[in-house]
């Protein structure tokens, strides 16, 4: 057994669906699964930005408690399921809940294709929303030059939040109201895109994991059905989704 | 008294089983779909009878085992020939995404109905003779587009805009064997 087995052994673990995934303390059970190659569904969740725990796609059950694996830390010898049936149809109703919340028209969305709420969903093997649909009266902002602010379609994952926040240090975008009347909201006087400090360049310009916060001019450059969660499921390649307007994508 | 006849061929093996079609508040692009199962089609004609569809014309069916419906429930026919379906199918189907979500004619429940058909036969560029039509043989909108399992209930959903010819024959093939309709990740889309 060379060294690097030996370092890889002595690394803490739990079991996740009955595999051993190795972690270092400190890190979410969600963070141990995704470095060991293992998927587990989410949308609030990207690595780099902090934890949030919102959208509970990524439920799972540790230890026999029902957890976001995004907000828990890993700990040794415990043992988590994630494929099981009862906690794939616990997140099935998740993701059905986030589609009848707004206003999911996956064949008018440009996104389609590209969207991370869409390739979950195929994931779970969703077939219908099941239930009644709220067809909220939700705006779209078409205030700003280089994008476009879709509300029907926002999932309130705050990952435009966070990485506005964090990583661009402005703070455009924040969620204002609670329960069912959350919504997303922008720092400028007239609460509009175009006249606050949001530019093309932003790290919160690149991580809406749907069609909410929408590049202009661009998002037709792949064909839909020729885009990256068209060509393969999110479950094996992660859910990172290289930009609409990316010109180095393989068609 | 005799006793009532079987209903259906699943009582009775080797005969045909009877399937019905409609298209509701849809495009008629998963009827298409539906013809592009091609030679296809020749074996599924071999186990099934067409009864009340687009391709028929019959305008009223009878019993049958599977109803397809394209469409969501966007006025006061597309109600009623839903519920004739339910009535009269042993398994329904809600084809596409119109008639499992309401799809694009839903994309109307975000403006008001008045507004909608203000904005088209009144307000609207180029029009001849404006006013709102008020043909008593048209059908009443409802306010707003719904799904058909918010109407009736639905047995099986099959997504896609259209859902492809493969998808179909999944679907079809599952339920008249009475198997669970799984369908294989190439063939799950929503748009």
């Amino acid at each position: 057994m060379n060294d690097a087995q030996n370092a890889a052994n002595e690394r803490p673990a739990f079991t996740l669906d009955g595999g051993r995934i190795p972690f270092t303390p400190g890190q979410t059970i969600m963070d141990a699964a995704l470095a060991a190659g293992v998927y587990i569904p989410h949308l609030c969740h990207k690595p780099g930005s902090a934890p949030h725990g919102s959208c509970r796609v990524c439920v799972v059950r540790a230890n026999g408690l029902e957890l976001s694996a995004c907000t828990t830390p890993a700990q040794p010898d415990l043992v988590v399921e994630s494929e099981a049936d009862d906690i794939r149809a616990l997140r099935l109703a998740v993701v059905q809940m986030l589609f009848i919340e707004g206003n999911h028209i996956c064949p008018a969305c440009e996104v389609s294709g590209a969207c991370a709420l869409q390739a979950v969903a195929y994931h779970c093997g969703m077939l219908t929303p099941r239930f009644p649909q709220r067809f909220p009266r939700r705006a779209v902002d078409a205030s700003h030059p280089d994008f476009v602010l879709d509300h029907n379609r926002c999932i309130l994952c705050e990952l435009c939040v966070r990485a506005s926040r964090d990583d661009d240090g402005k703070r455009v975008f924040a969620i204002s109201g609670r329960g069912i009347a959350s919504r997303l909201i922008v720092d400028s006087p007239t609460g509009l895109l175009g006249d606050s400090s949001f530019s093309k360049d932003d790290a919160a310009a690149r991580v809406c994991p749907v069609g909410a916060i929408l590049p202009r001019r661009q998002v037709f450059r792949i064909p839909i059905g020729k885009r990256y969660y068209d060509r393969s499921p999110i479950g094996h390649v992660g859910d990172v989704a290289p930009r609409l307007d990316a010109e180095d994508v393989e068609l | 008294m005799n006793a009532p006849a079987p209903r259906s061929p699943w009582d009775r093996p080797g005969a045909k089983l009877r399937v019905a079609t409609a298209s509701l508040a849809g495009c008629f692009g998963c009827h298409m779909s539906l013809l592009d199962l091609d030679e296809r089609f020749l074996d599924l004609v071999e186990l099934v009878a067409l009864d009340r569809t687009p391709l028929t014309d019959i305008k009223h069916l009878g019993p049958c085992d599977i109803g397809l419906i394209e469409g969501g429930a966007a006025n006061a026919e597309n109600v009623e020939v839903l519920r004739e379906f339910r009535r009269n199918c042993r398994v329904l189907v809600a084809v596409g995404a119109c008639a499992i979500t309401g799809g694009i004619p839903a994309m109307r429940n975000n403006v008001p109905l008045a507004e909608c058909l203000h904005e088209a036969f009144v307000r609207g560029q180029g029009l001849v003779d404006r006013g709102i039509p008020d043909d008593p043989e048209l059908p009443l909108l409802l306010s707003q587009v719904h799904p058909i399992h918010e109407v009736v209930r639905v047995d099986h959903f099959l997504p896609g805009c259209p859902p492809s010819a493969d998808a179909i024959w999944s679907l079809l093939t599952a339920v008249l064997e009475g198997r669970a309709v799984v369908l294989p990740w190439e063939q799950l889309h929503y748009d």
